[in-house]
């Protein structure tokens, strides 16, 4: 589905240019779930940003179902990490989750996309959005909230918002840069169980980037660790828990301890030792887990 | 402050009433505003009645030139009489015309500008420059171009008026947040729905500033633009009154005057108001 070589961007000028990410190789099959883990600037915004045909990369190749990335995929949708200036201040919450929705289907389907063709009039697409925006807002739990402006709600809040956008446009590709960095404990772990159900429910490939690490592996199928800045596959863990994951049975699994005391050490670890480990190496098969190299990465659907 | 310049002039009793001013809520201070008004006119009126001069005639005078000459026509007219349909409406409606012209063409056009990055970097030294140009200088080149009259002194507003709309919209447009930027590209909204949705808003804030500038500026060249030759309109009043050494009446058309330079600000600010209601909440939430 998403295959990365050899991918490296650096920022500013030519010849001052700081390197963000070296080397980045990552093959994501269609329907996985990857957490990506990494110490603060190593680059996995600069990551998700080339995924999403925001920037292009200095160097290497990403292409998606076969055909390279070149411009903003179709079917993509992405929780920025700066969630609150990603809303616009001036739409309420409905509209803001509403407006992609009014976006360009270039390939849509033809089943699904004819049907809303030949309806045709444009109120009942107006009518289709609205209905879409409060769905998408009931499942992260702002039911009441469509009528207010952005900048009346919390920063959980806001957050939740913009992943209720994200998801109302039914992608097939979802980007989230620590989509759950602001909201309590509770709240959380609804939102980690939301996007597990809509992964179970509909055909979508997430990349999911996460400071917590017992969250990569909660919500994972893989865990790619990436080194300090600039940014390489450290180890890319595959994560084998039994689904349906539940907040309190999984995280007491051993295999779910162990990942997470793995995952740990690896993101801690310092750059001197970076040599000593290859990304294969990993310390080692843990029960329950096991590691595998960045471009064999094969996936599982 | 103003009210506390003016309170210093006014002695203690007016100084005590701005102080309270600020302690009280936003209507009790216009009530302060009002009174310090009313107490300068009041100054002034004895001063003018003791000094008997020419050339400075007492308030009430003014007022009631001013109500005589413009506002005791017939009730059907909205009690406007003949001078002030013949005078006031020209000079009002080419104010507005004008605006029109350079909210429109400098709205546009500075989200034009401020859009395209090589149209900005190309044109704005050379925008700079004309912009340097006194508005008022033009006015021989309309007088030219159009002859005296209404199109010649619509014209001179509207060129003059145009640029704080035109750089303050461009400025506006070309600083969208880059992650607003982002948001638009990653979820592929059509150029259409950018512009309404994203551009235009973005830039509101700064275009409502450029046209506060540029309200102001739509007085002073209309003035000048009708005392340059103009057959009605206030100015052409005040060359009147001027020619004919009647100071109350060129007083009142300068009261006149600042009467309809209040009541345009404070319809641009109304509309600022009612259309930035999201910018000045926003903005109370970040500080
Ligand atoms: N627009 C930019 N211009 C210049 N340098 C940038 C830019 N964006 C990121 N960088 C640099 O690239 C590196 C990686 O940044 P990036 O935002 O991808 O890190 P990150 O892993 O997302 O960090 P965090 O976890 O703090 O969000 C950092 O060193 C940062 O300074
Ligand atoms: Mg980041």
């Amino acid at each position: 589905m998403l295959e990365i070589t050899g991918l490296t961007h650096s920022y500013g000028p030519a010849g001052r240019a700081r390197p963000a990410l070296r080397d980045i190789s990552l093959a994501v099959a269609g329907g996985e779930l990857v957490s990506i883990v990494g110490p603060s600037g190593c680059g996995k915004s600069t990551l998700l940003r080339c995924v999403a045909g925001l920037i292009r990369p200095a160097a290497g190749t990403i292409t998606l179902g076969g055909s390279p990335v070149e411009r903003v995929p179709d079917g993509l949708a992405v929780v920025f990490q700066d969630y609150s200036r990603s809303l616009l201040p001036w739409l309420t919450v409905a509209d803001n989750v509403a407006l992609p929705l009014r976006r360009k289907r270039g390939s849509a389907p033809a089943a699904a996309g004819e049907a809303d063709r030949t309806a045709g009039p444009a109120r009942a697409g107006r009518r289709a959005r609205r209905e879409a925006a409060r769905a998408a807002l009931a499942t992260v739990g702002l039911t009441s909230e469509g009528g207010r402006y952005p900048w009346q709600l919390s920063g959980g809040m806001q957050q939740r918002v913009a992943i209720a956008r994200a998801l109302a446009c039914d992608p097939v590709l979802l980007l989230m840069d620590e989509p759950f960095g602001s909201v309590d404990a509770q709240t959380r772990e609804d939102l980690e169980d939301l996007v597990l159900t809509v992964r179970g429910q509909r055909d979508i490939t997430i990349l999911l980037v996460t400071h917590d690490i017992d969250e990569s592996v909660y919500v994972g199928d893989r865990v790619v660790v990436l080194t300090p800045g600039p940014g390489q596959v450290r180890a890319d863990l595959r994560v084998s828990l039994p689904s349906p994951r539940e907040q309190i049975t999984t995280r007491q699994l051993p295999a779910f301890v162990q990942l997470r005391a793995e995952v740990g050490r690896l993101v801690r670890e310092r750059e001197t030792e970076t040599g000593a480990h290859s990304e294969r190496g990993a310390a080692g098969p843990v029960p329950g887990t096991e590691a595998t190299a960045a471009n064999t990465g094969t996936g599982q659907g | 402050m103003s009210t506390a310049r003016i309170a210093r002039h006014l002695g203690p009793a007016a100084r005590y009433l701005a102080a309270a001013g600020r302690h009280l809520a936003p209507g009790g201070r216009h009530l302060t505003r009002w009174l310090v008004i009313a107490a300068a006119a009041g100054l002034w009126e004895l001063w003018a009645r003791a000094q008997q001069s020419p050339f400075f005639p007492p308030p009430s005078s003014i007022l009631a030139r001013l109500y005589h000459l413009w506002f005791a026509g017939p009730a059907a007219h909205l009690f406007l009489t003949p001078d002030a349909t013949g005078n006031l409406l020209p000079s009002l409606g080419r104010i507005l015309a004008g605006l029109a012209i350079a909210a429109v063409l400098g709205g546009a056009g500075g989200l034009a500008l401020g859009r395209s990055r090589a149209g900005a970097a190309y044109l704005d030294a050379m925008l700079q420059f004309v912009r340097a140009l006194p508005p008022v200088t033009l006015v021989p080149v309309f007088i030219a171009i159009f002859a005296l009259g209404t199109p010649m002194e619509v014209a001179t507003i509207a060129f003059g008026t145009i640029w704080p709309v035109l750089l303050n919209t461009a400025d506006g447009a070309s600083s969208l947040d880059p992650v607003l930027a982002d948001t638009a590209r990653a979820f592929r909204l059509p150029g259409w729905l950018r512009l309404v949705r994203l551009i235009i808003p973005a830039a509101l804030p700064k275009f409502f500033a450029g046209l506060r500038l540029s309200v102001s500026l739509s007085l002073i060249l209309m003035v000048f633009a009708e005392l340059a030759g103009s057959s009605n309109g206030l100015g052409y009043e005040m060359n009147n009154a001027e020619s004919s050494f009647n100071m109350t009446s060129l007083w009142a058309a300068l009261v006149l005057i600042a009467i309809l330079g209040n009541l345009l600000n404070a319809a641009e600010l109304a509309a600022e108001h009612k259309l930035l209601a999201w910018h000045r909440n926003a903005r109370q939430r970040r500080t």
